[in-house]
């Protein structure tokens, strides 16, 4: 995977200072409305981040995380700017460029894992999409069951499954084909504390192991630094970049770096300019 | 088996929850089913059972007290036999009919027009329901035809439909078809436009085509709802075609139903409303069977299984 990803950078932008996996310059979003004022989702975002990185977003609800993430996807369409994928648009005459979409993984609010799929097919689903054949599809499912945990629940419908597991099954879904990329919307946002903390172990343990870039959605200021290389703090209406705190931790990290004096002043600082955004 | 095989998986979230207190981080799942398991297992299965028999007792119950009454009523009131029959007349008449072989072509006349009216009524309502769900301008464009369309009571149709096609079958079928038709088309339409967002983002983000899009996420998202109208619609196409059959023509259950009410017949009366009950019955039960087969994933499916 990182062979690709590799050859995709040498590719794409030559002797580009650092080059990024994935860059975003200068973007603008404004959803027109069709009565009222257009809403200024984001204004002048600009972020690059390299290979292997792990970059949390945050900020107060509204502030264009969301936006922000289905623009790196390319889900939506910026209003202005670009967004390079290992140097090179993704968006290209008029569409997505099929190879930058190779590379990306995603994980949603929701498990979005489809009913009538068991979970092994959900799982396998990007791999069907991409014309592998059903055997082999079967024994990269059995793989990254066991990777996130889910070995025995291969023959499981979704419904059978609880929040935590399904969302597991939604990782190991955008993990199936490698992607060099994850771009993952609050993930664990709908799961208790505890599952929590065990998914954040996990994911950190799966983007250690596979050294995919990662750009991370979140509410929780504490979930961003336990993971992050950095940080980067969203303020409100119209979404800007309002700062990029580096967490200097080495990665892989124990829960017990919580508890380490510089942890806590990182998201001390966090919550002070989150809190002098008012609202 | 299967249902054994359900019960492992639905004991899989319960075991997990149990697991993600405990302090290991590994394979929780395993830990909690063999501390809960066991128990678990027994209650629910228990559960399920008493579900699954209740019905069974419950429905002879019921009939035998029906029967009862019924009987009881025409003996102790005195009812007169020409208005309320004993159910033992009743069952006599079921029984002759049944021997008849002229009954059993009624019976053959009537399923055809009811099958060749609801798979009609299902081509068609597949279609109009996919093209109106895909073009919302024309569902809008052509709202208020639909609606009006809809509202008129469409048995009034019947009378036009002998005179455009005859006495024959097929105005039966086409009445059939006809109230069919709307179940079908409402529910697909709904269906089409019921692809959940997050799904669709799903295929979006894996760059999926046109074809897989609909083979993996929109044709599975419809197809309970095409399901849900069939279920409502083969019941609509035996009314269809039954009360066709009261209007004109000189074969099938509904003419045998205005025969024996011409010869104030009330035994064969209720032998054929018992006949026609069955043949409702059996129809409804083929499209749920298919249903059960082809969506078995569904929750109307799996509650079903449920008590």
């Amino acid at each position: 995977m990182s062979g690709l990803s590799d050859t995709a950078r040498v590719a794409g932008a030559p002797a580009e200072a650092g080059a990024a996996e994935l860059e975003l310059r200068d973007v603008d979003k404004i959803y027109k409305r069709r009565r009222g004022a257009d809403t200024e989702a984001l204004r002048g975002i600009s972020l690059s981040v390299r290979a292997g990185e792990f970059v949390s977003l945050v900020g107060r609800s509204g502030c264009g995380k969301t936006t922000l993430l289905r623009i790196l996807a390319g889900l939506i369409t910026p209003t202005s700017g670009d967004v390079l994928i290992g140097g090179s648009d993704l968006w290209q005459n008029g569409g997505r460029d099929p190879e930058a979409l190779q590379r990306f993984g995603m994980v949603f609010q929701e498990a979005n894992l489809f009913p009538w799929f068991t979970i092994e097919d959900n799982i396998a689903l990007p791999l069907k999409l991409r014309g592998v054949d059903k055997r082999r599809r079967r024994a990269r499912a059995a793989e990254l069951c066991e990777l996130v945990g889910l070995s025995g629940f291969e023959k499981a419908y979704p419904r059978e499954l609880s929040g935590g597991m399904r969302q597991r099954a939604a990782i190991a879904r955008a993990l199936s084909y490698d992607p060099s990329i994850l771009l993952m919307d609050e993930p664990f946002g709908a799961l208790d504390a505890l599952t929590r903390d065990r998914m954040n172990l996990e994911l950190q343990r799966i983007s250690v192991v596979t050294g995919a870039t990662v750009v991370f959605v979140t509410h929780s200021i504490t979930e961003a630094v336990f993971l992050s290389d950095r940080v980067v703090l969203l303020s409100p209406r119209p979404g800007r970049i309002r700062s990029i705190t580096p967490v200097e931790f080495p990665r892989p990290r124990s829960l017990d770096v919580e508890t380490e004096p510089g942890f806590g002043e990182i998201v001390r600082t966090l919550r002070r300019q989150l809190d002098e955004e008012g609202d | 088996m299967e249902r054994e095989a359900k019960l492992a998986g639905r004991r899989g979230p319960a075991g997990e929850a149990r697991g993600e207190r405990g302090t290991s981080d590994r394979a929780p799942e395993e830990q909690g089913r063999v501390s809960t398991g066991p128990r678990a297992r027994r209650s629910e299965a228990e559960t399920i059972e008493r579900g699954s028999w209740l019905p069974w007792v419950s429905t002879p119950i019921v009939l035998l007290l029906v029967l009862a009454g019924w009987t009881m009523a025409v003996s102790v009131f005195g009812v007169s036999k020409f208005i309320l029959p004993t159910p033992a007349d009743v069952g006599e008449a079921v029984l002759r009919m049944l021997a008849d072989p002229a009954t059993w072509g009624h019976v053959l006349i009537t399923l055809t027009e009811v099958a060749l009216g609801f798979l009609a009524a299902l081509a068609f309502g597949l279609v109009a329901g996919v093209v109106l769900g895909r073009a919302e301008w024309l569902e809008r464009a052509l709202r208020p035809v639909l609606v009006a369309v809809q509202v008129v009571p469409k048995v009034a149709f019947i009378p036009l439909f002998v005179i455009w096609f005859g006495f024959g079958v097929t105005s039966k079928i086409i009445m059939a078809a006809t109230l069919a038709f709307f179940p079908i088309m409402l529910n697909v339409m709904l269906g089409v436009r019921s692809v959940e967002r997050g799904h669709r983002d799903v295929m979006l983000g894996l760059g999926a085509r046109r074809w897989p899009t609909f083979r993996d996420l929109e044709l599975p998202s419809t197809l309970p709802y095409v399901f849900a109208g069939m279920e409502v619609a083969v019941v609509f196409s035996v009314i269809g075609a039954v009360v066709g059959e009261f209007l004109g023509g000189s074969e099938g259950l509904g003419y045998l139903v205005v025969v024996s009410l011409n010869a104030l017949d009330a035994p064969q009366l209720f032998a054929v409303i018992f006949l026609l009950a069955a043949l409702g019955c059996l129809l409804y039960l083929v499209v749920n069977g298919a249903k059960r087969f082809v969506i078995p994933w569904h929750e109307s499916v799996l509650a079903a299984d449920r008590p």
